[in-house]
This record gives C-alpha cells, structure tokens and sequence, in this order.
C-alpha cells in the first residue's frame, strides 16, 4: 500500500529539524535511512502526519577517534561502519555486526542513529552499544544531553528519547589494546534478523581476563547485558572450562519471547551456545 | 534432414537485455491515459456474515468515482469462477463468485472495490469503508475441519468434506499378508506461499461503443483468462482480447481465472475507462492462492531384501475456503505415487476439505512433488528398517530399462528411461562410498552428517489431448504458427505463454535449424490472444513438449512448401530437391541453390508459383502427441547438521536429470538452479502458518522465509539424454524437476544426518529449532 497521506520536510540543520519536531509534537517522525520506518508506514502500522527528513543535514555522517574515544554520527551507514579501517582496528565487535546485518541494499541505506532510535528487540547494533557502554548524544530543544546506553534502551521499539529530540552522536571509548570484539548471530537465513546474537568484547591480559562485556539480541524486550557471564569471567584465567561454565549464565535474567523462530527454551539454550562460541573465539589465539 | 546447430547450443537468452535492464514492459508499466486505480477492501475475518457494508464516508473521499460491493455486482456475473474437474469428477463445491456476497470465508477475500483517480486515493478511501462482520468460528487444520462439530463454511454442502475417492489397484491385501515389515509414517506437506517476484497485476480496457474488452493480466494462461471472461461477462468471445505482457514468475500461482481479472473488467464497463490494478506483497500473500498443505499418511508393505510389495498411502488436501479452478489438481500425486518403481499394489486414498484459508491451486510440481516425497521417503523408510543402503533399495525396486515403456498399476504409461543411468552419475560425482566413510567418521567427532538421495521420475507435457479431457476436463495440445516474411525472416507465435522460461530463445533456435534461417531473424511472439488461433498456455513443464514440437513441425510444413517452390524455381523434381542449412539445391549440386530468403520472395511473388499453389510461407500446427513425457533424475544432497543449535547446511547439491533432448543447455540449467532452490525453500525455509483464528501469521517477508542465493549451495549439475519417443525433438519437461527432485533429497539427508538421534521423520520445513528439540528430546539420549 502507499503510507497514508503525511506531509514532509526536509531541515538543513540539526536545530531547524528540532524545531520542526517542536512544532509537530507527537505527529511528527525523525526519517534517516528509512529502512525501518518506511515498511511500518507502507503497512499503514505507523501513521505519522509529519515527516522530518534528517538525512541531508550535514556533518552526522562520521567515524573518527578523539580524546580516547570513537565518535560516530548519527546518519553513518551499516555499510560505512562495515568498511571502516578505524573500526576494523579498534571496534571489530561493530564491523562484524554491520556485515551481518539485512542484505548490501539495506547497509547501504540503513543508519547507526536510526538503528538505534528504532530500538528493534531482534535488531543488531542495540546488544552492541549496551556490551560497549555506549554514550548517545541527543540534541533537543533545551541543547545536547548524553544518555548512557544501559538507560538509552527502554522497550520494543521504545528510547529514552523525547518525541523532540534527534540522536547526534555515538560516542565509544576506545578499547585498549588487546581487547577483541565479535558478534555472533544465529538467524535462519543471512539476512534475516537475529533470532538469538551475541555481542562480546573481551581483553586477556596475561593469564587474566581484565576485560569482558556481552550483550544479547533476541533474549528479551530490549537487549540486555549478560553480566552473569561477566561476572563468572572476570578476574579468571579465562581457561576453556571456565568459559564454558560462564556462558550457562547467559540466560540470568532474561526474558526471552516466543515466536515463529523459536520459543524461549531454544532462545536461552542459544544464547549459551553462541556465547561460548563468541568467547572461545575471541580468546583462541591466547 | 536438417544439420542441428541451434538445438543444443547454450547461447544467451534474448529476453535477458531488457529484464535486466529494467525495460521490459509489466503490466504495471504499461502506458495508459484516463486510467481509473483500483483497490480491494479484504476481509479481515477468516470466517464471518456480511452484515452490512458502510461505504458513505469512502465514497466522499478525494478522487472516488465509485465504490462496489458483492451485492452491487452480484447481478453481472453470467457465471461464477470455474472449477475444472482435475481427477474428481464428483466433488461438493460451493459457488465462487469474484467478490464475497453474504458471507467470508477466508482473510483476503474481496469485500469491495474502490474505484478512484490514483491509487493512494483508492487505498485511502478503502480504510473508510466499515464492513459489519458476524464472526463465525473458523477452522484452518484439516483433521478439525472433518471432525464431528466443527463449523461449516459452506452449509448448502452440509459439510466440509469436498471429496472422498480412492486410486487403488493390484492386491493390496495380499501385498500386506507377504509383507516381512510394515511400516506407517505420516508425511507433512506444509502450506506454501508461492512468491512469484512480480505479483499480480490486471489493466482492463472495455471500449464501451464498440463493445470490445482487452485484459493485460499478470497471467500464464491468458487463453483461458479470454474464454471465461466472454462467459462471466457475456462478452463475445471474438470481442475480448487477453494478453499477458512481461510476466514475473508465476509457479502455477498465475494460472487461474482470478477474481481481480473479473473485476477490473467490470469496472471498466461500468466507468468506461480503462482500469488498474496491482497487487502488493501483503495482498499477494492472502489473495493469490497457495500451494501444498497436505497430509500424507502412508503404510508400507514390504519384505527383508528391500522390495517394496504394496504401500497403501492417504492424501489429506487442504482445499482452503473455495475449490480453486484447479484445487483438485494436486491430486494427481496419487496417480503418479508409485514413482520409479515397480510395486504389486497400490491402494490410494485423497480427501478434500475445505477450510477457512486462502484456497489452495497449482505450486510449481502441483502433485509430483508430494508423490514425490512420498515415494522417496518410502524408500529410506524401507531402507532404514531393513538396514540396507538406500541405493540398494532404490535398486531393487526400479522399473528397469527392458520394462519400458512401463504402464503402473493405476495405468500410467512410462514413455522411455533407464533409471539406473542418472543414479549411478550422481553416485560417481559425490564418491558415494568415501562419502559414507566420512560420514561414519565424522560421526565419531560428534558432527552429524547426512546423505539423502532421490531418484524422481515426473509425469509432464500436458499432455494428450484424449487423456487430459477425460482427467482434467480440458483438452490439452500444443500449437504454433511459423510464418516466413518477404525477405525471408520469420515470425513463430506460440500457444505457451511463457512468464521466465526463455522461449523466445529456445523456439527461435528449433525453427532456425530446421528452416536455416539465422536464429536473430526468427521472432518468436506469445501471450496474446489476438495473434494466433488459440492456446493452452504455460503450466506443468508442458510447452516445450507441445509448443516447441509444435514448432518444429510448423517449420517442417514450411520447409516441404519452400522445397516444393524451390524445385519449381529451378525447374526439377521436388523428390530430387535436398534442404540444408536453408538452401535447396537439386540432389549433387549445391553451388546451384536457391536459399529460403529467395523462396519466401517467390512466395510472395504468386505468378513465380507453382500452377495451383497459394502464396505465402506459412504453416500452422496443433500438436496431440502420443503419450505424456516422463522426465527422471537422480539428485543426492549432502547435509551437516549443528547438534548444537540445530542449523543445517547444505554441503554438496548433486544433480543428474534427463530431460531428454535440451535445446538450450543454459536454460535448462537456470531452471534447474531455481527450482532446486524452490524445492529447498520448503525443505528448509518455507511454512505459511494460520492461527487458530484463520489470521496468517507469516504474512510478509519477514515471516514467510523464501531461500536467497546466499543461502544456497553451489549447484554441481550433470545430464544424460534419453530422447522421448513421443515427440520429434524429443524433449521432455524441465520447469519443475528441481522443485520436485530437491525436496526429498534435502529430508533424506536431514533425517539421514539425524538417524544416531533414532529420528526416523522430520516434518517440513527443517527449522533450526525443530531439529535442535529431536536431538535433544529425552535430553539428548543416542539410540
């Protein structure tokens, strides 16, 4: 179908499109990529009368590192993180999500930002800004705010964000040398979303592990970090047994849903199997 | 005879430059002014009484011109949609009419259509549109819809049961007493939605004055699309004109009579404009119909060495919420259950009812992949139970090459084939034993990996005229007209109608061998009723069978008349006259020919004719051929199953099929790619699911899994060739082997994989989830 009738526009800056949100409140919708908002409104699931198209403001397209940490921009795509030398170096864990996600034609459109204000349960970057300790920069009527990722990621489809602000930035410090990332995901066929993903970054130092955070896709309403696996792990020798023992605790404190794909049982039996995986892979070469 | 060139040459397929250019002309790129948009409001109920239709909001929207419902049209319909007869003759159906009148019965049904200037001011209005439903329960699982209490959709049938016949021949009693072992399994045919990438679409064009209607359709049969239109409509037949311009893939979903094509006609009487409509994939997957959904129960009867005496199987079809024009088709799995095989008794079964679903039709295979799978999976049962190779079990029950043509016991008859010959192809390509070696090593370390084998025959090229009237209530032939122009290029139309098969390619190249005229100069047209005498179409892998043997006879005829001018050209003997390479020359002197360019000027030239002969080159053929052609093929898939998570992954696809003479190698190989990849789809992939209230909850892309080419194997293709005896290029059918052949195949291996578990059946599709619990039930205990 086509969307519903909506009016549309296109702001040149970050300020003029917070003030075209002011002015339409809860009618109006933030349009980057839309690879997610389109389909909704194509369904008529989504309504809004108002569209803020966001995507030809300048300068949110960026990935760079300053001050110790990696700054991203809002509109920056799937496919640029995907093929992002700095990002290849210092944040495989997000490389390797981006090329996992959808298929070339939606990494080529689909945007970090819009990803992450979409807060899709099943959707790819959220297990990895949350495992990351990510910060979100929002901009809104009153001036910029940073949200933490653990309090940016409420619900399905639901952000800390007020209807009136737009995310910016996304600001990750820099892991330390060492520190490897991966995501492993398990979906029926590549393109799918995740039925079950794990987001892992972990440093051995010596015989020790100093550094692990995993965040889950899949295992709830919004992703969650497995810190009962944190926990099992840090400060250990990180030995296969260990690891082994640490992933049966990917399923503390998850909630996972029940669907087409899989029921809860099969989603906590994955998360524990993807979880070692993550682990044994990213601590084989110690 | 001719030199054969063309036939057998791979060159590339003319349609290609367009289609992947994006210049190709759908129906929904097909220019018109004053076009009029239409739109279908569905029923969101699966089963329920129209109470009433509040229409008065919608129709003060921008844009309407009209708004109608079932009522309002009810009294234009001169006929409701057609049923054909399809290997029941004495099945209950209610009537269907384009549009639902009183009552729905499935969720997509059309309620009512807008009529407005655009279509998002037809969409838009037909949110305003209130339909007052009284919710009836609704029932979507065939067990239940038979089962004492369940609601009727259709009470003038009393029932929900459409039919209850049976296929039975041979001792099937007896066959059970020799038995050493019987074995009963119950097989899933799970719900298909064929997903054809361009989905439907209809532009209809009623020139009110002169009485005159034309249809662009998204069809594969815009010649019987014509013939019912004149009968719903009570237009003359000579006044309508159906014409199917690109198609984008079809899979037997295109191939009925559809309520849309009805409609869109309709209005356009009605507004005396022409009007559109496409279809969207969320309408696509609820309006179009849907394949499979069946059950099979088997029992087998069968002794220590592996002979298979008798199998006794059931078919349970789902028929959905109407008998679709050809819904009991599918019922011609039972008649070609018994395979490649020779078995002492047969003792079928089928059962149609109707449920609170979209109805179900033709998906590509419509039968042969369903008997298919059964008689497949029979073998690795019967090989599993008595612990033999299912190679050696397939062997011990093949039809043998000295048994041809073999007649089965419900009175098919194989037209040629040695079953063997695919078989032991396919085995030297995977190196069968060392495979089985590695298996077994494998094993050891834990991975679980599985051999599955199929060796299919199919039934294709509808077909005989005299068996198809009497099975399926129409007579079905082949037809093409060969036309060569003044200077000597050639025109072929076609009776198929082709929606990605490639015969503008393919039948140029039959008609250039045999006339020696260049392949470029021969265009070859289709899918219009108004450019020659009549068709059947395309379903069935059926037209290179009829349509392109009728071409190639069409072009004979021309060639014996150009051979007849030729001789009077050069003042000799037309038994002397030899035809090569599109010169003829008297026997013994070539350098003194006349070429085909100069013959088809004389026979525009009518005074350098012959005394009594008319002008013109051109020749029409309807081809009846002997028997139906009977393709067959030996595919093995090699599978690793993750006992961890339960994902298979396709390791080797091997596939040797004999489809008798190819023309084009290349595109029997693309055919082969995509059906393959269809066939795996439902192996793996694909499983339209209805909630208890007849709501479909796979109703988009996201649920509704289809393969894409990342998720496939690379594909390592071999041929033998037996030529058919019953046609003259001896070709066979190709469209739908992959599908049928693949299946099996796939479950063989996934079951095979998973036989430490004492898995003896997986019921499609193989979802990672489904395999993860068989391995682990009874916390993952090995036999």
């Amino acid at each position: 179908m086509n969307p519903a009738a909506f009016d549309y526009v296109v702001p040149r800056t970050l300020p003029e499109a917070v003030a075209e949100l002011v002015k339409h409140g809860q009618e109006a919708k933030v349009l980057a990529g839309g690879h997610s908002l389109i389909p909704l409104m194509k369904l008529r699931l989504s309504t809004p009368s108002f569209l803020v198209d966001i995507g030809r403001i300048g300068n949110l397209s960026y990935i760079r590192e300053e001050d110790g940490h990696i700054a991203i921009g809002a509109l920056t795509t799937h496919h640029d993180i995907e093929f992002s030398d700095l990002l290849k170096n210092k944040l495989r864990l997000l490389t390797s999500a981006a090329s996992q996600i959808g298929d070339p034609q939606v990494r080529n459109r689909g945007t970090i930002g819009g990803a992450a204000a979409h807060a899709d349960p099943n959707g790819d970057f959220p297990a990895c800004l949350l495992a990351l300790d990510a910060e979100l920069k929002a901009v809104g009527p009153k001036g910029e705010r940073t949200i933490a990722a653990r309090d940016f990621f409420v619900d399905t489809f639901t952000t800390s964000l007020e209807p009136n602000e737009i995310l910016r930035e996304i600001r990750i410090a820099t892991p330390p040398p060492g520190s490897k990332g991966t995501y492993l995901k398990f979906s029926r066929r590549s393109q799918d979303w995740a039925i079950v993903a794990v987001a892992a970054q972990v440093r051995v130092t010596g015989h020790e592990v100093t550094q692990v955070a995993i965040g889950l896709t899949g295992m709830g309403s919004r992703p969650v970090r497995a810190s009962g696996v944190e926990q099992a792990l840090r400060g250990k020798p990180g030995h296969d047994d260990e690891l082994r023992a640490a992933a049966e605790r990917a399923v503390d404190g998850t909630d996972p849903q029940q669907d087409l794909n899989g029921s809860p049982d099969y989603r906590r039996h994955l998360a524990q199997v993807l979880t070692r995986r993550a682990l044994e892979q990213i601590t084989a070469h110690h | 005879m001719a030199i054969s060139q063309m036939v057998g040459a791979s060159i590339k397929r003319r349609e290609d430059p367009r289609l992947v250019t994006g210049t190709g002309s759908y129906v929904d790129d097909l220019p018109q002014t004053a076009l009029v948009y239409m739109h279908v409001v569905r029923s969101s109920e699966a089963h329920a009484r129209i109470l009433g239709i509040e229409t008065s909001r919608a129709k003060e929207a921008d844009g309407v011109l009209a708004i109608l419902t079932g009522k309002d049209l009810k009294p234009e319909f001169g006929a409701p949609l057609p049923v054909t007869v399809c290997f029941v003759p004495d099945k209950k159906y209610p009537n269907h009419y384009p549009i639902a009148i009183d009552k729905v019965h499935y969720v997509g049904e059309p309620v009512a259509i807008v009529l407005a200037s655009s279509r998002a001011a037809a969409e838009d209005a037909g949110e305003r549109i209130e339909v007052k439903y009284q919710s009836l329960p609704a029932v979507v699982d065939i067990e239940k819809a038979i089962a004492a209490g369940a609601p009727v959709l259709h009470e003038e049938l009393g029932s929900n049961l459409s039919y209850d016949v049976k296929f039975a021949a041979g001792d099937i009693e007896a066959a059970f007493k020799e038995a050493d072992i019987t074995i009963k399994q119950r097989l899933i045919q799970q719900r298909l939605i064929p997903i054809a990438i361009e989905p439907r679409g209809v532009l209809a064009d009623y020139k009110t004055f002169a009485n005159k209607l034309t249809v662009w359709s998204s069809t594969q049969i815009p010649h019987f699309v014509k013939v019912w239109l004149a009968v719903i409509l009570g237009i003359s037949e000579s006044n309508v004109r159906v014409v199917a311009p690109e198609v984008g893939g079809g899979f037997g979903s295109k191939i009925r009579v559809y309520p849309e094509e009805i409609l869109t006609a309709l209005a356009s009487r009605r507004l005396g404009r022409p009007v559109k409509w496409i279809e969207d994939r969320n309408e696509n997957v609820k309006a179009t119909h849907h394949g499979r959904d069946q059950i099979w129960d088997v029992e087998i009867a069968a002794k220590k060495d592996g002979t298979v005496l008798g199998i006794r199987p059931t078919q349970w079809l789902n028929l959905g919420g109407y008998c679709s024009q050809f819904g009991t088709f599918q019922v011609l799995g039972m008649l070609v259950a018994q395979g490649a095989y020779k078995m002492k008794a047969f003792d079928g079964r089928a059962v149609g009812v109707f449920t609170n679903t979209t109805p179900t039709d033709a998906y590509r295979g419509a039968g042969r992949p369903e008997a298919t799978y059964l008689i497949e999976r029979v073998m690795d049962l019967v090989a599993r139970e008595t612990g033999i190779d299912p190679v050696e079990v397939r062997r011990k029950n093949f039809v043998r090459a000295e048994d041809q043509p073999f007649t089965t016991l419900l009175g098919l008859t194989y037209d040629s084939g040695d079953y063997t010959i695919t078989l032991d192809k396919a085995l030297a390509m995977v190196d069968y034993k060392a495979l089985r070696r590695e298996q077994a090593e494998k094993r050891k370390q834990g991975k679980y990996m599985g051999i599955g084998l199929c060796t299919y025959i199919e039934i294709c090229g509808l077909g005989p005229a005299a068996p198809t009237q009497a099975a399926t209530g129409v007579s079905l032939w082949g037809m093409s007209v060969v036309n060569v122009h003044f200077t000597g290029k050639a025109t072929v139309i076609i009776g198929s109608s082709p929606h990605g098969q490639g015969h503008e390619t393919t039948y140029a190249q039959v008609a250039s061998d045999v006339l020696g005229i260049p392949v470029e100069d021969i265009d070859v047209q289709h899918g219009d009723t108004a450019i020659g005498p009549m068709g059947m179409d395309t379903y069935g892998s059926r037209s290179t069978a009829l349509d392109g043997n009728a071409v190639h006879i069409s072009a004979m005829k021309v060639q014996e008349k150009a051979r007849k001018i030729a001789a009077h050209l050069l003042e000799a003997a037309e038994g002397d006259i030899v035809y090569e390479n599109g010169k003829a020359f008297v026997k013994g002197t070539p350098s003194k020919a006349v070429t085909i360019q100069e013959v088809a000027v004389a026979a525009f030239q009518t005074s350098r004719l012959p005394k009594g002969m008319e002008g013109g080159l051109e020749a029409t053929t309807f081809f009846d051929p002997t028997n139906f052609v009977w393709p067959f093929g030996a595919h093995i898939c090699v599978v690793e199953v993750d006992a961890e998570t339960g994902a298979t992954r396709i390791l080797r696809y091997v596939a040797v099929d004999d489809c008798g003479t190819r023309i084009n190698p290349m595109v029997v190989d693309g055919q082969l790619h995509g059906g393959i990849a269809q066939g795996i789809g439902q192996a793996l992939f694909e499983e339209g699911v209805y909630d208890e209230a007849g709501q479909l909850r796979t109703g988009s892309l996201v649920d509704y899994l289809i393969p894409t080419a990342s998720d496939l194997p690379s594909f390592e293709l071999a041929a033998t060739i037996t030529p058919s005896p019953v046609n003259p290029l001896g070709t066979k059918g190709i469209g739908e082997a992959g599908t049928i052949a693949s299946t099996p195949a796939v479950m063989n291996a996934i079951v095979d994989a998973l036989e430490p578990f004492g898995v003896k059946d997986v019921a499609m599709p193989a979802t990672p989830q489904k395999l993860w619990q068989l391995m682990h039930r009874n916390g993952g205990t090995k036999r």
